[in-house]
């Protein structure tokens, strides 16, 4: 289901996917291995002033580790900083000047009131909610029929199997900037705009979804349909029995991006969304900040509630999402 | 290499007279099987890709049929200073974008690339510009490049005064795009923490005991050797940089800046082709430009690829 550079424990169907893709985990992958050889005594070390080892065993000195750290620690404070003033300013009490210069990096006296105010402004817990459901709908239904769908196009035998996957590659291609409007019009006529069904369904199956999950049907070893056909398996069988187990770390992946995506939309959400009480979290925030952008304290703490879920899981899952991006993009 | 899954499906799978032995299933069943994703992408890609290029040859509005116009919208297109103003600005996001795209990433990749104590927390770290919404990240900046925000007040602070990011034209756009840099640093970065992980590390200890300095054998080893992964990320960040909408949306406002001169293309054809009067006519073929020239892009940048290496 990982990339995990544990070989011994793997089992057996999973590395088909696992070995064909060096993750962005790659470098660990190859530890000990081809350098084992090449690595210097100890007394080699000594002899030219402080060095280390790094994961890949290979040697690096102290003062290039050192220049590393700094590097890393400055765009560490470029990429994660934002985010920390942004939680730093939503913790600010009202009486809190904001704006002094120099700035005070931390709140004098932390306060949860902001929170509160957002709440009281905009249906907040409402936008997440709406926001949740949008997110889990669409986790359901990619992992559903990209499975389906992806399982049809690599594993069963017919005629018109490669237009199909032709349709997908095209539909995959498609700008979704480019036919919203088209979308959007599709929606009306169903009278489905301002629902929340409506902003679900335009992606509620990512072709580029159902393409990442045939790609992790095709390298599972045929020899496992075989036997199961020997045991006299149909294909729905074999689909939930056999294929979708061993593609787990893929179907992971699938619903990540897509719990992610619906979560982070946008552009659609605005578009169909029109009713302030039908909101998405996103369509929400970009409310608040339009009508009370005068007070930055509370369009932080919108945006911090907004980002931590996202965030959280991010944490729990970092490997999962490295892997979705490695599989989605890196291919020979 | 196309797209990120225009690549996939093309991975060899088990050699097709093994599987043709598989074929133990009712005759209707694999398209049972596809149903839901082909009905979603029959339904709302490709139906809606259809009538996007009718309805751009058409007067149609939101709550009124449409009479078959030909070129007229393209002709007032090209009349319109409006569209003029959003295509340069579409123009000029992806010039400024997608070199600091292909460069600064590979760059990150490598810095994040041994495996020294604690660098996984810093992978993850770099990444979460790339978790939050895109609302979030535009609101952060929003506040950050504010006039009284902290970036000015640290300008204020040494001395260099306020610069304002966020009334000037160009500084919005620039504003802009460095937000779009910034969000998509960690996720470019790791696609080349994959790509650099396929180079052989003795190049370059090869390149090292032959006297080549870092900058050398950044050129000779490493560019070379992550070509193809430059040219798609070039290909995937100017299809994404010339779509911009929420960046400029959220830092300029919905109207697109002072007097509207940072409107980008795809704010124009939201502008225009939503809410009850909504020019869908006129919006389609705003739609049918983005269409060609995003596929005109991926073309451009893969044929460029390709030259290269022959």
């Amino acid at each position: 289901m990982t990339t995990a550079p544990t070989p011994a424990s793997a089992p057996p169907p999973a590395p088909a996917t696992a070995r064909r893709r060096p993750g962005p985990s790659g470098p660990a992958g190859e530890r000990g291995g081809a350098t084992g050889g090449r690595r210097p005594g100890p007394e080699a070390a000594r002899r030219k002033g402080p060095r280390f080892t790094d994961g890949d065993g290979r040697r690096i000195t102290a003062g290039a580790l050192a220049g590393r750290y700094v590097l890393l620690l400055g765009v560490l404070l470029l990429t994660v900083g934002p985010f920390l003033w942004q939680l730093s300013t939503s913790l600010k009490g009202p009486t809190e000047d904001i704006y002094s210069s120099p700035p005070s990096f931390l709140p004098a006296d932390p306060t949860l009131h902001n929170y509160a105010r957002v709440a009281d402004t905009i249906p907040v817990w409402d936008y997440a909610l709406n926001s949740l459901l949008v997110a889990v709908a669409s986790v359901l239904t990619n992992c559903v029929g990209a499975a389906l769908a992806g399982y049809t196009l690599a594993r069963l035998r017919y005629r018109g199997r490669g237009l199909l996957t032709l349709v997908f590659i095209v539909a995959m291609l498609v700008p979704v900037e480019g036919i919203i409007i088209a979308q959007f019009q599709t929606m009306r006529e169903l009278h489905l705009n301002n629902t929340l069904l409506g902003v679900v369904l335009p992606g509620c199956v990512g072709a580029m979804n159902v393409l990442l999950m045939r790609n992790a049907f095709l390298n599972l070893p045929v020899e496992v349909d075989e036997a199961a056909l020997m045991d006299g398996a149909n294909a729905w069988q074999r689909f939930t029995r056999i294929a979708l187990p061993a593609v787990r770390g893929t179907l992971a992946v699938v619903a990540i991006f897509a719990f992610m995506g619906a979560w982070d939309d946008f552009l659609w959400p605005l578009i169909v969304l029109s009713d302030s009480s039908r909101f998405t979290l996103t369509v929400g925030l970009n409310y608040l900040h339009g009508t009370f952008s005068n007070d930055p304290r509370l369009v932080a703490a919108g945006a911090i509630i907004a980002v931590a879920p996202l965030i959280l899981l991010f944490v729990c899952l970092q490997r999962l999402f490295f892997r979705g991006v490695g599989e989605g993009a890196v291919k020979g | 290499m196309t797209t990120p899954t225009a690549a996939t499906p093309t991975t060899t799978g088990p050699p097709a007279g093994r599987v043709s032995r598989i074929r133990r299933h009712l005759p209707f069943t694999p398209w049972l099987f596809a149903l839901p994703g082909l009905a979603v992408a029959a339904a709302f890609v490709l139906y809606p890709f259809g009538s996007t290029v009718a309805n751009a040859f058409t007067d149609r509005r939101t709550l009124v049929a449409g009479q078959w116009v030909g070129a007229a919208n393209f002709q007032e297109m090209a009349r319109d200073p409006v569209f003029w103003t959003a295509l340069r600005n579409s123009v000029l996001y992806l010039v400024g974008v997608v070199p600091a795209l292909v460069l600064l990433p590979l760059l990150l990749a490598l810095l994040v690339r041994r495996q020294i104590p604690g660098i996984t927390f810093f992978r993850g770290a770099f990444y979460t510009p790339v978790v939050a919404s895109v609302v979030v990240v535009g609101l952060i900046w929003v506040w950050l490049l504010d006039d009284r925000g902290l970036v000015n007040s640290l300008l204020e602070t040494v001395g260099i005064g306020k610069v304002g990011f966020l009334s000037d034209q160009w500084l919005l756009l620039l504003s802009a795009m460095f937000v779009t840099v910034w969000k998509g640093l960690g996720y470019y970065m790791i696609i080349y923490l994959s790509a650099l992980a396929n180079v052989p590390r003795e190049l370059h200890e090869a390149a090292a005991v032959d006297g080549a300095g870092p900058v050398r054998r950044f050129l000779a080893v490493t560019v070379p050797a992550v070509r193809s992964t430059m040219v798609l990320v070039g290909a995937l960040s100017s299809v994404a940089a010339f779509k911009v909408f929420s960046e400029v949306y959220l830092l300029a406002g919905p109207t697109g800046g002072p007097a509207g001169e940072d409107t980008t293309l795809v704010m124009l054809v939201q502008r225009t082709g939503t809410g009850l009067t909504g020019r869908v006519g006129y919006a389609s073929a705003l739609s049918v430009v983005v269409f060609v020239i995003t596929l005109a892009l991926m073309l451009i940048v893969l044929r460029a690829g390709r030259k290269e290496d022959a």
